[in-house]
């Protein structure tokens, strides 16, 4: 598993809003819901939107540019065939900190 | 003509131009050749919705296909044809003009007649029905001048007429032989909340009521009255019958076919004579004639396969049916009673939801007041579902989106189209807006009432992509009336307290910046602002770009700018290395690929205000040089401009609004095609509104001729608060004209007291309103708002402008 990477500032990413991060080599997207934290890919897989920039409901996000929209509990685009990669994030003394969601393949399962 | 070298496909001829022969010819043709034989002198329209034509619309916009329609596909229409005699041995047929045509099938879809029960008087000449657009246009002849106006029937048909001539601003009321209202489709309790709903618009509702005589003027003949079996009159100068219909079987009679009440068929649509088939109202299934639209094309379907020497079984269909009267929702299909049944019902609402099992499986529903998930419902009822929990499947039809139908769920009845075929049109045929999949499917082109859905169907299909109003919310399907209300209602004040209160905006949030406009609105912009319901655009106060970096238009009144101004966008653009410096057409300069971060400091060295060309919010008004220069000016229109701009910046509206002003008609301001455009003329000043010239092209409507700049002005603001109070979210001026029509707008904007009540408004809301958003450089309403968590807006240097002489 891999270790949790401190991306920013809680207090910078009002609720409902998200703000772009860098993570090693990616930026990423890390949004505020009312029942906590979400971090996505920042480049919309359509077209490179700047999805930090999207309008936010209670578990998706919609693309600026094209209005893709993802949930973001798994990547997953709603109502498309489109997927951006999901990130964990926890709040420790007002930082945020980033790891890669832990996939449960099936065949791991099994 | 790619079909003359198929000789080999049968001919079908095609008796009735209605909906029925519509149908069967869309299935048939191109792969019969098709004669369709229309007694009518038009071509097939939508006879479902003739109370369109009650409401004004011309037949033309009735028309189910255009006429390139037929002839692409072969189809030999005949207008004005009746069929006078079949000899189907020899399979000919006379017309009534004398010629004869030959098939190898024919297709009977006769259709009906308005059914006038045998009263005393019913002949007079104040007698209508409700059946064709002749009959419309006597119908609203005779309305103009009617003092009251009774409607003989309370099935449907009686409803939706009476609710129109109520609309037309005649009282009415509707005379109904059976203890209920709709007693064919309703139960006695939905019924009962029916009735004060259509009281409720104004139209009298009479139950138990036999008309025994139409009582008429001895001298003139004119309708004076009703009198009932009871011996009470009812004072009347217009009746309308429509208590049913009588199936057209004259022709088939004559033939020799047995009829009934209607034209006899069997499960393959085929009459008692092998070569003639009969499809729609004319025609009798299994000892039923089916009055309303949607079994028609079921048997069409099968009829066609029939003819085309497939094999194909109707079985009967579930009747369905639409109450088409705004204001109130009602959808019923099969039994409205039966062995089973459970109810949601609120009475203070007069909301009525019904569920009925036979033998454990759907059978029927009645749905009032509130019709959400009435196609998931319809669906389990065509199926025959078997229900295990039927208050549960209740519950999740009113929460059912679009996208949790079937496929096989029947979307558009009027046309019979099912949500499968209408996302495999979006996807295939790449569709992106409603009025697309609208022409390709046909669903939502009879009626209208389905429309919402196929929006959301390409909603979900686009990703949410569509700027269409309907319902502002669609995923909870909320209207912008009822969002409205309820923040009136609840004293709200932000679009996070609408969402706790009623869930809009919660699910997919594609909607939050049309409730922020609604919450700032309702609230004379003395709302709780709230940047996280805001499109990115209104919240950074720029207008994103395909790169992620955003566009800047520093306000330039009227168009008019200065050397000092110019020098400082000169500087900006060097400075920060902005990449493209454009004009725009609405007389701007655009500073193009600007990053996030520069924001604030680029607002800070130009030194000019926000122009708002990021928003749906008054961008321009664009001027020409007037009596300042020009020498065919006629007035001063850049003043003019410049205080309309001055006037109306700063405020939001349902879309972007463009205007203009020009100082002569020469219109070098194209203030023809403004949302708003305002032209000096001899004597005074006309005021245009209505106008476009992007995606859509249309020359505005003169709205009214005034004498001074200063009511031009006043006509053009209140004008523009009727637009924000009135208009859908993401409607256009053109299209919100063109919905409620120019009259309307008239009579709200130019009555005295309404223009005064409406300027004032327009003044509480201008003086809520933030006049330079550009502002937020020296205070950002959100940590972070030019930034992202990684870096920080470059620093706003406050001081003399670079480039200004020290």
């Amino acid at each position: 598993v891999s270790e949790w990477v401190t991306v920013g500032r809680a207090d910078d990413v009002p609720l409902l809003e998200g703000r772009s991060a860098r993570y090693g080599e990616a930026r990423i997207a890390v949004f505020r819901l009312a029942g906590g934290w979400a971090a996505i890919d920042h480049a919309c897989p359509h077209a490179g939107g700047p999805l930090s920039d999207g309008i936010v409901a209670d578990s998706c996000v919609i693309c600026p540019l094209h209005n893709r929209r993802f949930d973001l509990a798994t990547g997953e685009q709603v109502g498309g065939t489109d997927r951006v990669t999901t990130y964990e994030v926890r709040e420790r003394d007002g930082l945020l900190e980033v790891r890669p969601a832990v996939e449960v393949l099936l065949d791991e399962a099994a | 003509m790619p079909f003359e070298d198929m000789t080999d496909r049968p001919r079908v001829l095609i008796v009735g131009g209605g909906i029925a022969g519509q149908a069967v010819c869309e299935q048939l043709a191109p792969r019969a050749q098709v004669t369709l034989a229309c007694g009518e002198p038009r071509l097939p329209y939508d006879r479902v919705s003739l109370g369109r034509l009650l409401a004004g619309e011309t037949p033309d916009a009735l028309q189910l296909r255009p006429e390139d329609w037929y002839s692409d596909r072969g189809v030999d229409v005949r207008l004005g044809t009746w069929i006078a005699a079949l000899e189907l041995d020899a399979g000919t047929a006379l017309t009534g003009n004398g010629e004869l045509l030959h098939y190898d099938r024919v297709v009977l879809c006769t259709g009906s007649d308005a059914l006038v029960p045998p009263m005393e008087g019913a002949d007079s000449p104040g007698v209508c029905v409700f059946r064709g657009p002749e009959d419309c246009e006597r119908i609203v002849e005779a309305a103009a001048g009617s003092r009251r106006a009774a409607v003989i029937g309370g099935g449907l048909l009686g409803l939706e007429a009476a609710y129109q001539l109520a609309t037309m601003g005649v009282p009415v009321s509707v005379v109904h032989l059976m203890g209920r209202l709709m007693e064919r489709q309703l139960d006695g309790a939905a019924a009962e909340l029916l009735a004060p709903a259509i009281e409720a618009l104004g139209v009298e509702v009479l139950l138990e009521h036999a008309t025994e005589a139409v009582l008429a003027d001895e001298a003139t003949g004119a309708v004076r009255g009703l009198r009932f079996a009871s011996g009470t009159e009812l004072d009347c100068d217009l009746v309308v019958v429509a208590v049913g219909i009588r199936p057209q079987v004259g022709l088939a009679r004559a033939t020799g076919l047995d009829v009934e009440r209607g034209i006899v068929v069997d499960d393959r649509m085929v009459t008692s004579h092998p070569r003639v088939l009969a499809v729609g109202e004319c025609a009798q299934h299994r000892g039923i004639v089916h009055g309303i639209v949607a079994p028609i094309h079921d048997q069409a379907a099968v009829a066609a396969r029939t003819a085309l020497g497939d094999d194909a079984l109707y079985e009967g269909s579930v009747p369905s049916a639409k109450l088409k009267v705004m204001g109130i929702e009602l959808v019923t299909a099969g039994a409205a009673e039966g062995e089973r049944a459970v109810v949601v019902a609120d009475e203070r609402d007069g909301t009525y939801r019904k569920l009925v099992l036979h033998e454990g499986r759907a059978a029927g529903a009645v749905l009032l007041g509130d019709t959400r998930g009435s196609e998931l419902l319809l669906d389990a009822i065509r199926t025959a579902r078997e229900v295990a929990d039927p208050l549960g499947l209740l519950q999740e039809a009113s929460q059912a989106t679009a996208a949790e139908l079937p496929d096989t769920a029947q979307v558009c009845n009027c046309n019979g189209v099912c949500k499968g075929e209408i996302v495999q049109a979006i996807r295939h045929g790449e569709l992106g807006s409603t009025q697309e999949v609208v022409a390709v499917t046909r669903a939502g082109a009879g009626c209208g009432s389905c429309k919402p859905v196929v929006s959301e169907l390409l909603a979900i299909e686009r990703g949410g992509a569509v700027e269409e109003a309907t319902y502002l919310c669609p995923c909870r399907k909320q209207t912008r009336e009822e969002l409205a209300g309820i923040v009136r209602a609840e004293g709200l004040e932000s679009v996070s307290e609408l969402s706790a209160s009623c869930g809009a905006g919660r699910d997919c949030g594609a909607c939050k910046p049309g409730l922020a406009y609604l919450v700032s609105e309702v609230c004379g912009n003395r709302h709780r602002e709230e940047r996280h319901a805001r499109f990115i655009n209104d919240r950074v106060h720029a207008n994103i770009q395909n790169d992620g970096t955003f566009s800047v238009v520093p306000r330039m009144r009227g168009g008019v700018t200065s050397a000092d101004e110019l020098r400082r966008i000169a500087d900006v653009v060097d400075k920060y290395e902005i990449p493209l410096v454009k004009v725009t057409g609405g007389q701007r300069i655009d500073l193009l690929g600007v990053r996030k971060e520069q924001l604030p400091a680029v607002w800070e060295e130009l030194g000019m205000p926000s122009g708002h060309a990021y928003a749906k919010a008054v961008r321009t008004v664009k001027t020409c040089v007037g009596t300042d220069f020009c020498r065919f000016g006629l007035g001063d229109s850049m003043k003019l401009g410049i205080e309309l701009e001055s006037a109306m910046e700063g405020l939001y509206t349902p879309h972007k609004v463009k205007s203009a002003v020009s100082g002569c008609p020469r219109n070098c301001a194209e203030s023809y095609v403004k949302d708003i455009g305002v032209v000096a003329v001899e004597g005074g000043w006309e005021v245009y509104i209505g106008g476009a010239a992007g995606g859509s092209v249309r020359k505005g409507d003169l709205l009214a001729k005034v004498d001074t700049p200063e009511d031009a002005k006043r006509l053009t603001l209140a004008f523009l608060q009727h637009y924000r109070e009135q208009a859908e979210y993401l409607e256009r001026t053109y299209g919100y004209v063109e919905r409620v029509g120019l009259e309307a707008i008239q009579a709200a904007v130019l009555d005295p007291t309404e223009q005064a009540a409406l300027l004032e408004r327009f003044r509480i809301a201008k003086s809520a309103a933030d006049p330079d958003p550009w502002q937020e450089r020296h205070a950002p309403a959100v940590p972070k708002q030019f930034a992202e968590l990684d870096t920080e807006s470059e620093p706003v240097v406050v001081g003399p402008p670079v480039g200004a002489a020290l």
